[in-house]
């Protein structure tokens, strides 16, 4: 084992140039070296990683910081070369018995493994640690210089852990010291390694969160590790374990990766989800053959039905019934209010849920918040800030300590959520007022289009510091928004005019700057945002007007999309055939009946880039370019903290 | 012989006071007596139908340029069948009171330009039916007098005789201009003015050799061509579709705004020759008259889908083309458009869509805008945006700083950037090439309907 081990790990790093490789005739000269004398070269040769980009060193932390679960099983050569074996790209021969578990979890690593450089900027500790199972890293390096950090680190750590559970902790300590008699390396060369890490970890600075969250998933591992017999045929028994604490993760990994969303024209997966479907939904008549991939319902028909249902014991918690029903009425509406809504009724949600017998709290829980996830995608698509917020609060989920009782997890939990709210929503749309009023001058006219909640904030707050402007505000059928946001515009004495948006190429020569929300930022600068935006953004692009957007930077999706068609969502079609407050217009009342007649209602539509000047986010005020920038380096660790 | 300019002199500073003076008061009864007073020429019962229908047009009862310009030229002809005519200088007579008709018209709605278009057609089809007339009289003036009937075969003998001839034939056919009618153009305008004052007395002499046939026949005929007006302007919706085939292809995603006849007409007539397509049609608002286009196309076997109008920068990608109604289309190759249209055309630019405008001749106005979006506008009453009872409330509660304005443009300016063709009932063209397109239809000097203070003299 030990001598097939070290060509590859000459061959490997070669070939994956991750960053530190051993210098190849070191580690030619002495495959079954002691391991103490490479420990020095090791910590040599990570000099490249000591600044690295952060991402990378997150990958080399959680790769140094794995073998702490082995180590205490003792051996640690033997236990890393399980480790080794079971996670070769080449078709090695396997441990004895492979069970069809271990081979599976090792296709997945590889498959991890392989997408661990796009991925890894993903919110998920737990997949890196299993993804660098796959790593090639010589074996005999790893076991040593590897758990070293690991015991640096885990001491580091260990205040810094979250309730990591002081088995987990103890472990470590045990670890440490069968490492420290194994080791011959002087206190010098271990202090270079350690201010190596140390190094490697400033640079992570960025990533520190998630860093420690991983370190968090590790600390649990050895606990579970610590119980395994080292025999081989118990690697099986591992594997099966492993993967079992692994599958919400994996998951909840799948569901990270902005994965095809429904195709609502595949005609066997609606039937499937019709199956499954707690609304009962009918499909709307007279379907637009462009949207045939979106889900339309007739509106209307199933609220009685819900309402009527509200009180029986469903598998939806009450709670999330109620907001359900909101967003299908349309009591409640904009990104902030349903991300709010959806996240406080998760929280009630979560605060009543008690785990059942046979269960643990992190699969059954992640199960129980997707089927209310399902139910309320069924009462209305879910926006994409929603979507964020969902993956943060699963993520949190995945992320609980084991060794945490129900109800501290459940507390966590809700305080999870709470400070998701008010960091990423409130406090964001704070920050945008703070930038955005700079840009604010006395005699401007500013138009704004629909109703944003931090436009509308942004446009109150210059008010109250006292700046003269007036204020534009355009709206258009079918939802009329913008006379809500007129209202308390002129109520708080804001100088308003208002006008439709076909009039917009009329009243832009005297607009000075365009405000305008966004329900996302897809990550090639696309503002996703309510339909008619583009026209608005084109039309003072077009009069050389500025235009910014504001956006919380959780909104913000690494997706990409420069079409308002691919996705999208559709509304009532029958609001379009009638004009509020016109009777006179009522020429598609029986639209339905004609056979060649079609009403759409789109709600989203996809500003280009090149119509935005700036984007005004909790972050400050950037170009549209700098959205994935934003999306990969900060949204990640700090909406998943 | 009463020389008609001669109570013009006298009677000018009165009728330019109290001109100014009935425009200051819309009172239809007033200025009727006034009207009654000063233009003594006229029948009574002709400045009634002219009340009548400057009243139509100040309170905007006629909408749409067609219907308008329908009834202008029926009311120029009324006038002019009406005009008492002198056997000299007729033509002056004639343009004299055409524009003093048409110089009410056009102030009682300045932005509904058809008017303005068909008071400056009217008077190029008198000026030029008397030239043809003219040169008939010079050329031939051995050549004993045709009689009315024979009104084609006259005209043949004239287009062999002279060219000036060919160029008034020319219009009455609306022929795409040769190049011969483009040499003629310019000595026919500038001979123009000369015709309507100093030019009288030559007329007269040479019409003296037979006054009573010709001056019935020059009322006729300039009769006869605006009644061919009328018919092109109730027709034009025909001669527009004809040409449909020409640019709808099978399978064609086509966008439109509001309603218009003509691309309703123009639609159809594609459906009709077998092609199928696809129609979008943004609603329009405030008017929403999408629903109404889209009603018909719907009955008329189009698949039509109603978007509102804030979709339409979503949809465009998929749109192959953009079929459009006009208001009016100005010299530059400018367009006025229904609200809206400006949004849609820099999305089509966006989106390389072909911007198509139709619009009948009676649409094509000779001058030239400036700043269209406010000037050529017209702003509409806000309750068709918010009820009036609305926002009564806060605006009672408003501290006294908040205000609300409410905008409702009718039009849109589309620059002639943004237009990648006009289809008239003449053919397709250019937006550079309107300003010469419209130079056939209009004489030059007529392109200031209201009389300069040098006229009057």
């Amino acid at each position: 084992m030990e001598a097939r081990r070290a060509p590859r790990a000459v061959i490997d790093p070669k070939v994956r140039r991750v960053g530190f490789f051993a210098p190849p005739d070191r580690s030619r000269s002495g495959p079954p070296d002691p391991i103490s004398f490479d420990i020095s070269p090791t910590a040599n040769s990570l000099s490249p990683v000591m600044i690295p980009p952060p991402r990378h060193s997150s990958e080399s932390l959680s790769l140094h910081a794995r073998p702490a679960a082995t180590s205490p099983s003792g051996e640690e050569s033997v236990t890393a070369g399980s480790y080794s074996s079971s996670s070769e790209f080449f078709p090695a021969p396997m441990s004895p018995a492979p069970s069809s578990y271990s081979s599976r979890t090792i296709a997945d690593d590889g498959d991890f493994f392989d997408s661990g450089k796009v991925a890894s900027s993903f919110p998920r500790g737990g997949f890196d640690l299993t993804a660098m199972k796959a790593s090639s890293v010589p074996a005999s390096e790893l076991t040593t210089g590897a758990v070293v950090n690991a015991d640096s680190l885990a001491i580091r750590e260990r205040e810094k852990a979250d309730k990591g559970g002081g088995s987990a902790v103890e472990v470590k300590d045990q670890a440490l010291n069968a490492k420290q008699k194994k080791e011959k390396t002087t206190k010098a060369e271990r202090r270079a390694l350690q201010e190596a890490q140390r190094a490697a970890k400033a640079a992570a600075k960025a990533e520190g969160n998630k860093a420690s969250g991983t370190l968090a998933s590790v600390n649990v591992k050895p606990a579970r590790a610590a119980k395994l017999p080292q025999k081989v045929d118990n690697a099986s028994v591992a594997a099966s374990e492993k993967k079992g604490g692994d599958r919400p993760q994996e998951k909840d990994r799948k569901k990270d990766v902005p994965q095809p969303r429904m195709q609502y024209d595949d005609k066997s997966r609606v039937d499937k989800a019709k199956r499954r479907a707690v609304v009962k939904q009918t499909e709307a008549k007279n379907r637009v053959e462009l949207f045939r991939h979106l889900p339309q319902y007739e509106h209307g028909s199933q609220l009685p039905d819900l309402e009527a249902k509200f009180f029986q014991l469903g598998p939806v918690h009450p709670a999330v019934y109620k907001v359900g029903l909101q967003y299908l009425s349309g009591d409640i509406s904009g990104g902030n209010a349903r991300c709010i809504a959806m996240l406080q009724a998760f929280q009630e949600a979560i605060k009543d849920y008690r785990v059942p017998t046979e269960k643990t709290l992190v699969r059954d829980l992640t199960a129980k918040l997707s089927s209310y996830v399902s139910f309320l995608i069924e009462c209305r698509p879910l926006s994409i800030s929603m979507g964020n917020a969902i993956r943060f609060l699963k993520s949190r989920i995945a992320k609980l300590p084991l060794t945490l009782s129900e109800s501290e997890s459940k507390t966590s939990l809700q305080s999870d959520v709470e400070r998701f709210i008010n960091e990423k929503i409130i406090l964001a749309n704070k920050v945008i007022v703070k930038h955005a009023i700079t840009k604010i001058r006395d005699g401007d006219v500013l138009l704004t289009y629909g109703s944003s909640s931090a436009v509308e904030m942004i446009l109150l707050h210059a008010h109250e510091l006292g700046k003269q402007f007036r204020v534009v505000v355009v709206d258009s059928r079918p939802r009329l928004r913008g006379k809500l946001l007129l209202r308390r515009l002129v109520e708080k004495g804001l100088r308003c005019t208002y006008t439709h948006i076909n009039a917009v190429s009329y009243i832009m020569n005297e607009v000075t700057r365009v405000f305008l929300g966004a329900s996302s930022v897809l990550s090639n600068g696309t503002v996703y945002s309510g339909v008619g935006t583009a026209c608005v953004a084109m039309v003072a692009h077009a009069f050389r007007v500025p235009v910014l957007v504001c956006c919380e930077a959780y909104k913000f999706h690494e997706r990409v999309q420069h079409d308002s068609i691919c996705s999208n969502e559709l509304g009532n079609p029958d609001i379009i055939s009638t004009v509020q407050s016109r009777e006179d217009v009522n020429h598609l009342e029986a639209w339905a009946n004609t056979e060649n007649l079609q009403l759409l209602n789109l709600i989203y539509d996809a500003t280009p880039s090149d119509y935005v000047s700036m984007i005004i986010t909790d972050y400050g005020m950037v170009p549209p370019t700098s959205v994935p920038v934003i999306v990969r380096e900060y949204s990640r660790e700090h909406v998943w903290i | 012989m009463i020389c008609y300019p001669y109570p013009k002199v006298t009677f000018s500073p009165v009728r330019e006071h109290l001109k100014s003076w009935t425009a200051q008061n819309l009172g239809s009864a007033d200025t009727a007596a006034i009207q009654i007073l000063f233009s003594l020429p006229k029948m009574p019962d002709v400045q009634t139908l002219v009340n009548d229908f400057l009243n139509q047009l100040k309170k905007r009862k006629i909408e749409g340029s067609q219907a308008t310009a329908k009834l202008t030229a029926e009311l120029l002809r009324s006038v002019i069948s009406q005009q008492r005519v002198p056997h000299t200088n007729q033509a002056t007579a004639l343009i004299y009171a055409v524009r003093a008709v048409g110089e009410q018209l056009i102030a009682a709605n300045p932005v509904e330009l058809a008017v303005g278009n068909i008071v400056r057609r009217v008077l190029h089809i008198i000026r030029e039916e008397d030239l043809s007339l003219a040169t008939a009289a010079m050329a031939g003036l051995g050549v004993s007098a045709a009689s009315d009937d024979e009104d084609d075969m006259e005209r043949d003998e004239n287009s062999v005789l002279s060219a000036a001839a060919v160029a008034a034939a020319a219009r009455s056919t609306l022929r795409p201009p040769s190049l011969q009618t483009l040499l003629e153009d310019t000595p026919d305008s500038a001979a123009a003015p000369h015709t309507s004052s100093s030019g009288g007395e030559s007329d007269g002499r040479s019409r003296s050799v037979d006054k009573g046939s010709r001056v019935r026949k020059l009322k006729h005929d300039v009769i006869e061509a605006v009644n061919e007006l009328i018919q092109d302007i109730s027709t034009c919706y025909e001669q527009i579709a004809e040409q449909a085939v020409e640019h709808i292809h099978h399978n064609e995603v086509i966008l439109t705004l509001g309603s218009s006849k003509t691309v309703l007409e123009f639609l159809y007539a594609a459906k009709e020759k077998q092609r199928s397509f696809k129609v979008f049609v943004a609603e329009g608002a405030p008017r929403y008259q999408g629903h109404i286009l889209a009603k018909e196309l719907a009955a008329r076997g189009l698949q039509t889908t109603v978007i509102t109008d804030s979709a339409v920068f979503a949809m465009i990608s998929r749109v192959n083309m953009v079929i459009v109604g006009a208001h009016a289309v100005m010299a530059n190759g400018g367009v006025i458009a229904p609200v809206g249209l400006n949004m849609v055309a820099l999305a089509a630019q966006r989106h390389a869509v072909p911007f198509v405008v139709l619009a009948g001749s009676h649409k094509l106005c000779p001058l030239y805008p400036h700043n269209p979006e406010v000037l050529l506008n017209e702003l509409r009453s806000p309750s068709e945006l918010l009820d009036f009872g609305e926002f009564s409330d806060c605006m009672d509660s408003a501290s006294g700083t908040g205000s609300l304005h409410v905008v409702n443009p009718t039009f849109d300016y589309v620059p002639p950037k943004l237009v990648s063709l006009f289809i008239t009932d003449t053919g397709g063209h250019n937006p550079s090439y309107m300003y010469r397109l419209i130079a056939d239809y209009y004489s030059a000097d007529d392109l200031v309907v209201k009389r300069r203070p040098t006229a009057g003299s």
